[in-house]
């Protein structure tokens, strides 16, 4: 498949738990991401998937009764390092949402937010390189192009999805997040973010959370399936949807549940 | 047909549709090694032949895993399901029509010892007509052409009679002379194989007109005279 098993993981996470008070809500998950792949995190509600991926860019942290525990490592280097500052992480680590949420600014601003903020920039010409690209990158500059001041909350959710896109690839993450990015869209802004996804997989690593198996399987080299807060099987897509190893897997993706 | 939006996809269904036309031609060309086999006495050419067969059941184990990963992985409807299925069901007639060539060419072999008889003249007309049926309906497939699948579906007929005047010929000349009954009886048997490989290409024929159409081929198919079980 994509990703080179000798080359060594891009996210490592080795006996992660996550504990909200008293509910154990992840489990002893060892997981490694590699490189310029797309992995799906799938399972039915509860078990512990997004609560995974909000431990990558330390969104946990927001919650007060959330303790984590375990190795986690990003290029080698510890998520939960004291050391670490959390916004230079997030820059490392973009994240798009379930429900499009573009910032209350226009077009433009949306993407030029983070770069602004981490000075990435040094004039403007160089941050309307960096807008632009982004923009094209997330597939949205053709329809947007005489539109930049105009507000980002103006376009449709399925073009907000890839302005929100557009705005976490803008600070060049080595890492992006997605929680359901398709939820709220329809069938063809669904198949524009899928064939975007398949694109920046070439620049960027990719982690997403979906309730539709059918797009786990559609964009993702790997596939893990979590369970009540276990990861209960992780392989290649291929595998885990023609051949499951685990009867739970078996049951879950062929709707045969409990 | 317009592309897809995800492009991939678009990029693994064209790579199923040249696997199979891969595979057709591979079929095409093995079964006309060994009629060269057979017509020339080439004993090393049909050994190739033999060997050969390999590749072929290879292509279909290919086939066979990239359309399980496809319906598992896109969830393909309408066309796109017709065109996995029609490949699923259209590689393994074509590995089976590699078969009876690759066993032509092993009855080329023991043929080759014995001293030669005049029907092969026969057996390689039928095959030349089954060759050229076999060529038109993997052309069909290729420009997904439904008129030259119907014109290659009809075509069974004039197998079927020309298989069925071949038989009696074979059975008169082992009546006059005893001595040819080994190599005519494997000569038969090189018949029923090539006219078997007009019937699977009258199976794809119908598989083509399901891809394209969506519907089955009406009306059952035409047949000659049948032959009454030796």
């Amino acid at each position: 498949m994509s990703h080179s098993p000798s080359l060594p993981a891009k996210v490592r996470a080795r006996d992660i738990n996550v504990h909200y008070g008293d509910k154990h809500a992840l489990k002893h998950v060892d997981l490694d991401i590699h490189a310029h792949e797309v992995v799906a995190l799938i399972g039915p509600s509860g078990c512990g998937k997004s609560t995974f991926l909000r431990c990558i860019n330390r969104m946990n942290d927001q919650v007060d009764s959330a303790r984590v525990t375990g190795l986690l490592t990003l290029d080698g280097d510890d998520i939960y390092d004291r050391a670490v500052d959390v916004v230079q992480l997030r820059a490392r680590v973009g994240m798009v949402f379930q429900k499009p949420n573009p910032f209350p600014k226009s077009i433009f601003d949306n993407v030029a937010y983070g770069p602004r903020i981490h000075g990435m920039a040094r004039d403007q010409a160089e941050l309307d390189e960096i807008v632009m690209t982004s923009l094209e990158r997330a597939g949205l500059l053709a329809e947007v192009r005489d539109r930049l001041d105009e507000p980002g909350t103006s376009l449709s959710g399925g073009q907000q999805q890839r302005l929100c896109i557009a705005r976490a690839i803008a600070v060049s993450p080595e890492l992006i997040l997605m929680d359901e990015p398709c939820s709220a869209l329809d069938p063809i802004a669904t198949a524009r973010v899928e064939e975007l996804i398949d694109e920046l997989r070439e620049n960027f690593t990719i982690v997403i959370v979906t309730h539709s198996m059918q797009q786990a399987a559609r964009v993702s080299q790997r596939t893990a399936f979590f369970h009540l807060g276990e990861l209960v099987e992780v392989g290649d897509t291929e595998q885990i949807f023609t051949n499951p190893q685990h009867p739970l897997t078996q049951g879950y993706i062929t709707g045969r549940f409990g | 047909m317009s592309e897809h939006t995800v492009k991939s996809f678009d990029e693994e269904l064209s790579h199923l549709s040249n696997t199979i036309a891969r595979m057709g031609g591979l079929a095409e060309a093995q079964l006309g090694a060994a009629l060269q086999a057979l017509g020339n006495r080439d004993s090393d050419l049909a050994v190739r032949v033999v060997a050969a067969d390999a590749q072929v059941d290879e292509l279909e184990q290919e086939v066979q895993h990239f359309t399980v990963r496809l319906l598992a992985l896109r969830q393909p409807v309408a066309a796109d399901l017709r065109q996995i299925v029609a490949a699923l069901k259209i590689a393994s007639e074509l590995e089976r029509i590699a078969d009876y060539a690759a066993n032509v060419a092993k009855r080329a072999l023991v043929l080759n010892q014995q001293a030669a008889v005049k029907p092969v003249g026969a057996v390689i007309n039928l095959a030349r007509l089954v060759q050229s049926i076999l060529k038109d309906i993997m052309d069909a497939y290729v420009e997904q052409d439904v008129d030259k699948a119907i014109g290659v579906w009809n075509r069974d007929e004039e197998v079927d009679d020309l298989y069925t005047g071949l038989f009696r010929e074979l059975i008169t000349y082992m009546m006059e002379d005893p001595r040819t009954i080994t190599a005519c009886t494997h000569l038969m048997f090189m018949a029923k194989n090539i006219e078997r490989i007009g019937d699977h290409a009258t199976n794809i024929a119908e598989t083509l007109h399901f891809l394209v159409v969506g519907t089955p081929l009406k009306g059952s198919r035409p047949k000659g005279p049948s032959v009454e079980a030796p």
